[in-house]
């Protein structure tokens, strides 16, 4: 299992990013908030972004999502220039963002709903993704009645079912404690494995982008920019014991190197512009110094 | 005196009491060997998990006993003093001497309640209720959606709405009886009235409140606007749209009262009034205790009527409404 197999595995979800430029207005300042971003995804590719908090990978992906518009360059999913939101390109959420008026059912069946899918069809498709996510023993509990790893799955499953060319999916696992974390990494990837799917996924979990994914993408602190593209060679299906490879543990020391870098670079800006020396009288400048 | 004696009686006690102050430590001290000998102390907290049905009654009847008897005894206190207070006919500042008591209320209600006539102004005020509330609902929930969502909805229809609201639905009443052609559509229009606006800003509220990132999820998953509207916003804004329906119910009861003290013919508030003018002091009661409980029916239809409709607050607020 090599790249290229996992490229033939289908034709569609074809995230192509070029020249992006978006600006965005703080205070009355505007600002470039991610400046000449191109990357692309190609068709079952799992791809993630990983950059310094504030680095605009959120707001990438929320014009790859349709909810922003970038001001300069193209953004198309199998040659379409993406407008508006849609069932093709299925979005999870940081936060939860299941409906809490209906059942966790019914919340997989929603997107077909809106589709004129007929019942039956939904509930034999909605029953076919809880199953595969473990879930179905709960599809008639109402969401305030699940744990946060569950909310979560739902959430990926209810993105699945209107079957996506890609999916979108912003620090999914960012409200969960480790432990869940983990656990929900290995669903995630196995359900990759069984799915023909693109994924474009956020995170600033390193462990997490290695684990999932093939091409990880690292940003620069704002204005956003692509650092490095880096492919991980790791074999599929991954598995927990991968963790501890080298070569897991060589991208690992690369990756946090890299965005270190950044980090350090957005507080250095921070701290030009008075952001953390206007709090000196509590780190102290000696401890600023130490920080860097 | 008697306070004296109890601080006596407090001094008294206290030296023995703590002379045992120091005892208790090896009595004490046995609890904590009781402890291992506890095992058999499991079995019967555990028993409470395998109860028959009897017990579980027992179990309730003992927790909810307490509270039954102290609402029993609230009501009680009330007819209690109402029945001393005419019995007696008490003056102090308030005049209790024409006020009709108890027991004459429930027997005149009794004659009142087999009599066609009252059954007439009773149907009649629910009537005016249900009219006027079922179309506050309908344009309040609609505005309020609408203009929740919509700026410039908002910025169109809320600054006319801003001045108007302050007006008490009573204060419409002579206008409104020049408006429409009928006393009977003037009154429903004044219910309306009294129960559109906070049915209005409580959905609008809704809208406001409700997470953004459920619009968003939904427009994901490929839902147009008018399903996100209805099968969303809608959704979303619900439990204050209940809210908003709850307290609309109670001001429409005032408003449909007042209304019909002034200018009805017919109606349990225009009965009430009517009880007055013509010195039948019993009615003025029941029409109250009527309009009273029929207010109670109205909220708890719509309490009901919530629960209903939204079977998930059930599993959330249930730590809020013990």
């Amino acid at each position: 299992m090599n790249a290229s197999t996992v490229q033939t595995r289908s034709a569609t979800g074809h995230i192509d990013i070029r020249d992006v430029n978006i600006r965005f207005t703080q205070n009355g300042v505007p600002f470039d908030a991610v400046k000449n971003v191109s990357l692309d995804v190609k068709p079952g590719e799992f791809v993630s972004i990983v950059g310094p908090s504030g680095c605009g990978k959120s707001t990438l992906l929320n014009i790859v999502a349709g909810f922003l518009r970038a001001d300069e360059g193209t953004v198309t999913v199998d040659g379409r220039a993406v407008t508006a939101p849609g069932a093709d390109r299925g979005v999870v959420f940081q936060q939860y963002s299941l409906f809490p008026w209906l059942s966790v059912r019914q919340n997989v069946e929603f997107g077909l709903k809106m589709q004129g899918v007929s019942r039956s069809t939904r509930e034999v498709k909605a029953r076919t993704l809880l199953g595969l996510a473990g879930l179905l023993s709960f599809e008639n509990h109402y969401p305030d009645q699940l744990s946060g790893g569950m909310k979560q799955r739902v959430g990926i499953v209810r993105a699945l079912a209107t079957s996506p060319q890609v999916m979108l999916m912003d620090e999914p696992f960012g409200a969960l404690d480790s432990q869940t974390r983990v656990v929900m990494q290995e669903i995630l990837t196995n359900m990759w494995q069984q799915l023909q799917l693109s994924v474009l996924f956020i995170t600033h979990d390193i462990e997490e982008a290695i684990f999932l994914s093939d091409k990880i993408y690292v940003m620069t602190a704002r204005p956003g920019r692509i650092k490095a593209e880096i492919p991980v060679p790791l074999p599929r299906p991954r598995t927990p014991d991968m963790t501890s490879s080298p070569t897991f543990l060589a991208l690992h020391r690369q990756l946090k190197a890299l965005i270190r870098e950044e980090s350090l670079a957005a507080m250095g800006g921070e701290l030009k512009e008075g952001g953390l020396a206007g709090h000196d009288w509590h780190v102290g400048a000696e401890g600023v110094g130490a920080m860097l | 005196m008697s306070t004296v004696m109890r601080m006596h009686s407090i001094d008294d006690a206290a030296p023995p009491d703590a002379a045992p102050a120091d005892a208790p430590a090896p009595v004490r001290a046995v609890a904590p060997v009781a402890v291992p000998g506890g095992a058999p102390a499991a079995p019967a907290t555990a028993a409470p998990l395998r109860l028959t049905p009897a017990q579980r009654l027992g179990r309730t009847l003992r927790r909810e006993l307490p509270t039954w008897a102290l609402s029993a005894l609230s009501i009680v206190l009330l007819i209690g003093f109402w029945h001393l207070a005419t019995t007696y006919r008490w003056v102090f500042y308030i005049r209790f001497t024409n006020v009709p008591g108890p027991v004459e209320v429930f027997g005149d209600a009794m004659n009142l309640f087999g009599n066609k006539g009252f059954a007439t102004h009773v149907m009649l005020s629910l009537r005016r209720i249900m009219l006027g509330f079922a179309i506050a609902t309908v344009l309040g929930v609609t505005l309020g959606l609408l203009i929740g969502r919509y700026r410039r909805v908002r910025s169109l229809l809320f600054p006319a709405m801003e001045i108007v609201r302050p007006i008490p639905a009573i204060a419409w009443v002579p206008i409104s009886i020049m408006l429409w052609p009928t006393t009977e559509t003037s009154i429903v229009f004044i219910t309306f009235i009294g129960a559109f606006f906070p049915i209005l800003l409580n959905t609008m509220h809704g809208v406001a409140s409700m997470d953004a990132v459920l619009v968003r999820a939904a427009r994901c998953l490929g839902a147009t606007e008018f399903a996100l509207m209805t099968q969303v916003v809608l959704r979303g804004a619900m439990p204050h749209i209940f809210t908003g329906l709850a307290v609309g119910m109670g001001v429409a009861w005032v408003s449909l009262i007042a209304a019909e003290m002034i200018s009805g013919q017919y109606g349990v508030g225009y009965f009430t009034w009517e009880a007055y003018s013509l010195i039948e002091y019993s009615n003025i009661v029941i029409g109250m205790l009527v309009i009273g409980v029929l207010g109670l029916v109205c909220s708890g239809g719509i309490r009901l009527l919530g629960r209903l409709l939204m079977p998930w607050q059930a599993s959330s607020g249930k730590e809020n409404s013990r």
